[in-house]
């Protein structure tokens, strides 16, 4: 009996697919670039999870050493380098992605994806208060600007990632651009105000021109200076 | 319906017990049936204000705990029979106080009384919040003074948000009512602005209550000014304010000083 099996013989098939990957193009300097990486992580941790990514390094002239780095600093974060493109491939070592060429740009489809992606919904970019803003309260509004109808008591409080818009008195305290936005501005029918902040520069009651008092007035910053002036 | 209505200012010493015994009398003067409830625990005045303080038995901890029945608590007044105290403890603190001590409290009383008049303790802490939480109206008694109107508006915002009714997306109906108003310094302008501070606080005016010795005189006396001499100045400024409570159109009158006749004759023609 031949118990001996017979090996059927494997066929290798070769076959063609195309996939859709996100490619990243690196700036100089590198450093920055990948602390814009950081920030689009922070906004959503595991955006690049499970997805496929291509490094085009055109636009940049890195060494081995540094693409080896770069590779390592991405995945580091998650991010699996699947090829990189733009470069000779002689820069590139064995332990390296492939080099790829020929891929050509499309219009990225976002599959309805994996577990944490919910589509948010869209956050307002204003906040629109029909009330007096009262002492001891404090409004506090990072994505965007805030616009007040009637006036800010004092001991009360405004904090905006955006501009600041009072159609009463400001009698309390505005802290517009908080988050380092400094194109911030803050309005106000009747300026009052204890204290004016836009993007960390700040004006107290006392430093604020006497003959504004009870004026329209605006608030911007010119370099690391904050201007007052009068609105009419 | 019964009304329960918080006499509030967060600051001290601004006329908060004497405006609730006057417009509580006032209000039982005019036939209503009133209850004023001293929510000061630990420092209580309203049953001096009131005269009442020989006759305090149990007080509104003791009902608040279970330990007396709301009738027991409560003392009728000597001069009018449809005006009642509860009064608060005076050897305990406010921690004693709970929210649903309180509310039950406050519902019972409102099965029988037309007016509930919670005299608050000065400050924003828990004797404060307990006084608005139930309120369905609020009387915010300010002095023409800045330090006192910026802590009424921090009451404002308070009762905006505070309340059982803010939370439930109510209105507390407020009224901003100023007391020891005094023409002459205002005159000299020594005092904010009655405009002034209606901007300040948005919020309607009930009235203005002018500085007198007749205040301090009927404080003395242990009787509510507009029982004790319902003629004065502020007495009848405490009886319009109840009549605008009462949803009466009373016009306001400031108070001024005497004017000669050719000021008054000028005056009268600006306006």
């Amino acid at each position: 009996m031949d118990v001996r099996a017979d090996p059927t013989r494997q066929l290798v098939r070769l076959r063609g697919r195309s996939y859709v990957a996100f490619v990243f193009s690196p700036v100089v300097p590198i450093v920055e670039w990948l602390a814009e990486i950081d920030a689009t992580l922070a906004r959503s941790p595991g955006y690049f999870v499970g997805k496929p990514i291509v490094l085009d390094l055109s636009a940049v002239d890195l060494s081995s050493s540094a693409i080896a780095h770069l590779v390592g600093s991405l995945n580091e974060r998650n991010i699996r380098v699947l090829g990189i493109e733009g470069v000779e491939e002689d820069r590139l070592a064995a332990n390296m992605p492939p080099l790829l060429t020929g891929g050509r740009a499309c219009v990225i489809t976002r599959s309805e994806s994996t577990q944490k992606s919910e589509p948010e919904p869209k956050k307002p970019t204003s906040l629109l208060l029909e009330n007096p803003v009262r002492s001891g309260q404090s409004i506090v509004f990072m994505e965007g600007d805030v616009t007040v109808l009637g006036s800010v008591g004092s001991g009360a409080e405004i904090v905006a990632g955006g501009s600041i818009h009072i159609y009463g008195t400001l009698r309390g305290r505005a802290m517009a651009g908080v988050n380092g936005n400094s194109a911030a501005r803050i309005y106000c029918q009747k300026i009052e105000a204890e204290l004016l902040a836009i993007d960390g520069y700040y004006q107290t009651a006392e430093e604020i021109d006497v003959a504004l008092r009870s004026r329209p007035a605006q608030a911007w910053l010119e370099g690391d200076t904050m201007k007052i002036t009068p609105l009419n | 319906m019964a009304k329960v209505l918080v006499v509030t200012s967060g600051k001290g010493g601004v006329g908060k017990t004497t405006s609730t015994a006057a417009l509580g009398a006032a209000l039982a003067q005019s036939g209503q049936s009133v209850v004023v409830v001293d929510f000061d625990v630990g420092l209580r005045n309203l049953d001096l204000v009131m005269g009442a303080e020989r006759r305090v038995v149990f007080d509104l901890i003791n009902v608040v705990q279970g330990v007396a029945k709301l009738p027991q608590a409560l003392i009728r007044d000597k001069r009018l029979e449809n005006l009642w105290l509860l009064p608060a403890s005076q050897t305990r603190d406010k921690d004693a106080l709970t929210d649903e001590g309180v509310g039950r409290v406050i519902a019972e009383l409102r099965s029988r009384f037309d007016w509930i008049l919670c005299d608050s303790p000065a400050g924003i802490e828990r004797g404060a919040t307990l006084a608005m939480r139930y309120a369905d109206e609020a009387v915010i008694v300010t002095n023409p003074e800045v330090s006192s109107v910026r802590d009424s508006d921090r009451i404002i915002g308070m009762l905006d948000s505070k309340t059982v009714r803010a939370e439930r997306g109510e209105r507390v109906e407020k009224h901003v009512l100023i007391t020891r108003y005094d023409p002459a310094r205002a005159a000299r302008g020594e005092m904010l602005n009655i405009d002034d501070i209606l901007e300040i606080l948005a919020t309607p005016l009930l009235g203005i209550i002018p500085e007198s010795q007749d205040v301090l005189k009927a404080s003395n006396v242990g009787t509510p000014v507009t029982l004790n001499n319902a003629e004065s100045a502020p007495a009848r400024a405490y009886i319009d304010a109840s009549r605008r409570l009462m949803g009466e159109e009373v016009a306001m009158v400031v108070p001024a000083e005497r004017k000669g006749f050719m000021n008054r004759l000028l005056g009268r023609r600006a306006a």
